[in-house]
């Protein structure tokens, strides 16, 4: 089911070419400009593969982090069909566990992969790589931007709240808007953009930096460059319950993609596990899109996100049941319940409390941890710290790691804002500017004041959890 | 403080009075006035910096707005950019009040509209009538603001409203 009016984005405008896909055989409609696995889910199929075992999978993620979405697409498997867009055509089938690639099929070589060079690589294309570009090419540094989303922007592009800060920090504005606006900047600078181009490896290759990529599932590329600055973001957390693996357990950014990237109904009716901004901020988004939003449910005994976002779905009448977590999910093949029930002062459920919930949708909203997958491959050094939401790569307050002239920021160097991801990314796209000797004195104003505003914003008491976690991190 | 209400997700009219102290009822009846409800220090500031007369005041990001009720002209562009959609108006006029409101669902009411009350809390309480609608093209928030007349004893209750179903 494809969303028809929405009261903030217009879809007519996005929505490209009818094409038709074949799943297993059977014609789908779709759209141009959408993922294989958001075109299936629109058209009522859930399940997309199968676990050796045979048990059903779904989506999770719908960013291509976490593969729970692997096919098999024109005959090649693991796929990641929730980032691979449709083309008319194509034929979808699900596979069982990861199967081996057909012996016809050759696969490109390293050996012929396109070289690109450049003077500052970035990797990520969400509102700090974004603003790291932006900041290394005012400076006259060649900047290389890869990508491996469909369009720019990351996560900004399915935030249809407003967010805070300062008005000069975009507060006020929506997040679609703001990743808008970031692009057309880009796009005014001499910025090379690599769309769905997936960063792979990230090596010391003499005095340079080399960046192995995949573009579109089937080119290899390689960037090289004096330095890298890694704002790969976040991916979502998963909890244990029993069937939290069943297709419809939607990871809460999933269901964001789902509806307002790609104007998709998610579901009829929807349980979020968990009341921090992201729990809130998705309840709201859901009755903006038509969906029943059943009740949130948060195991700590106080709402993490702002208030000013729980009230907004308050008085919208949607309970929040704080004290409470998710025993199950039900149902054949795809969730058709929960059952969730309140929990003791030793997080132990109470028995005789438990509520079951008809619904489609389980929406797991119980945090991120950064993605620091490259920066771990290529040797920085990571600490353990959970006020950043799990394993960090330490580094200094130029953002740069332990790795010589390799940066890093955003949520990718600890979950925060996009307020601050954008900070922080205008910071290291500064030093790396710096670095590759394009930058002047300039520039060092420019991070001393993007350090002001970062200090300002930290100065609550939602900031100063972050300095808890930050003074973990940084290297004096 | 107690801060039950962080864990409840909505504020009692006694809660809010202490944080955010209500205008007298001569002001209310003089034009409308901006009330915030906004409890918690976040690093949010546009509702100071776009206020025309400066009568909102907030020494540093993190602090709760503070509405200087004598300066407010009523002109609700807090109303309209307030990202946590946050900030009312209320205003006295004989036996009913009006509350202005941010509004981001389908369908938008049209003025002279009957509308559902809610409280904060999401119950029904009431009805109301739609007496003005600035459109999200003519807000600077990008936020529909909706003013409903309602009765004067649910001028502090009234936060959100339901368009009526039409039935075909």
């Amino acid at each position: 089911m494809r969303i028809k009016e929405h009261p903030v984005i217009d879809f007519s405008k996005k929505k490209g070419r009818k094409v038709t896909i074949y799943f297993e055989g059977k014609p789908i409609e779709a759209y141009e400009g959408e993922p294989i696995a958001e075109a299936l889910h629109a058209a009522g199929i859930r399940v997309l593969n199968y676990t050796p075992r045979g048990r059903p999978r779904g989506l999770f993620c719908a960013i291509g982090k976490c593969s729970s979405c692997l096919m098999k697409v024109n005959g090649v498997p693991n796929v990641r069909t929730c980032i691979t867009l449709v083309e008319d055509g194509m034929r979808v089938e699900r596979q069982r566990g990861l199967e081996p690639l057909p012996q016809d099929y050759h696969p490109p070589k390293w050996k012929d992969a396109t070289k690109t060079e450049g003077d500052v690589i970035i990797i990520g294309g969400g509102p700090a790589g974004m603003m790291a570009a932006i900041s290394a090419a005012d400076h006259g540094a060649e900047v290389i931007l890869i990508d491996e989303q469909p369009m720019l922007g990351g996560q900004l592009v399915k935030q249809t709240h407003k967010f805070f800060g300062k008005r000069q920090q975009f507060a006020g504005v929506r997040g679609t808007k703001i990743a808008e606006i970031l692009k057309e900047e880009i796009e005014k600078r001499r910025i090379k953009v690599f769309s769905r181009t997936s960063a792979v490896g990230l090596f010391q290759d003499g005095d340079k930096k080399m960046v192995s990529a995949v573009r579109n599932n089937k080119e290899l590329l390689e960037f090289y460059g004096k330095a890298v600055v890694v704002a790969t973001g976040a991916l979502e957390k998963m909890i244990p319950f029993e069937n939290n693996d069943l297709p419809g357990v939607y990871g809460a950014g999933a269901i964001q993609t789902l509806m307002n990237t790609y104007g998709i109904m998610p579901g009829k009716r929807v349980l979020i596990v968990g009341a921090g901004n992201v729990g809130v901020i998705l309840a709201y988004q859901l009755i903006q899109a038509g969906v029943k939003v059943v009740a949130i449910i948060e195991a700590m005994p106080k709402i993490g996100g702002y208030f000013v976002h729980a009230a907004k779905v308050r008085r919208l009448g949607v309970p929040i049941l704080t004290r409470h977590t998710i025993l199950r999910a039900e149902g054949r093949d795809k969730v058709e319940r929960a059952i969730v029930a309140k929990i003791d002062e030793n997080w132990k459920p109470i028995p005789g409390t438990e509520k079951v919930y008809n619904v489609d949708i389980v929406a797991l909203a119980v945090g991120l941890r950064p993605s620091i997958e490259l920066l771990h491959q290529v040797g920085a050094q990571t600490t353990y710290v959970r006020e950043l939401g799990g394993y960090v790569v330490r580094h200094d307050d130029m953002m740069q790691t332990t790795v010589k002239d390799i940066f890093v920021a955003g949520d990718s160097s600890g979950i925060e804002e996009a307020t601050t991801a954008m900070l922080e990314g205008k910071i290291a796209g500064l030093a790396a500017a710096l670095r590759v000797g394009k930058a002047d004195l300039r520039a060092v104003n420019e991070v001393k004041k993007a350090h002001e505003e970062l200090m300002e914003f930290r100065s609550g008491p939602f900031g100063a959890r972050i300095l808890e976690g930050l003074e973990k991190v940084m290297i004096k | 403080m107690s801060e039950e209400y962080l864990s409840r997700g909505y504020l009692t009219v006694e809660e809010l009075k202490k944080i955010h102290p209500l205008p007298s009822e001569e002001r209310l009846r003089k034009k409308p006035v901006a009330v915030p409800e906004c409890p918690q220090e976040i690093p949010c500031t546009p509702c100071a910096e776009i206020c025309p007369v400066n009568a909102i005041s907030m020494p540093t990001p993190n602090d709760l707005p503070k509405v200087n009720y004598e300066k407010c002209i009523g002109c609700s562009l807090c109303v309209q950019i307030c990202p946590g959609l946050a900030f009312f108006m209320v205003q006295y006029k004989d036996d009913k009040a009006r509350v202005t409101m941010p509004y981001e669902l389908l369908p938008v009411p049209k003025r002279g509209d009957e509308v559902i009350l809610l409280n904060r809390r999401g119950e029904e309480i009431g009805e109301g009538k739609v007496v003005l609608v600035i459109p999200r093209e003519k807000s600077i928030g990008d936020t529909n603001v909706i003013t409903v007349e309602v009765p004067i004893e649910l001028a502090w209750e009234a936060r959100a409203i339901k368009v009526k179903e039409v039935r075909e």
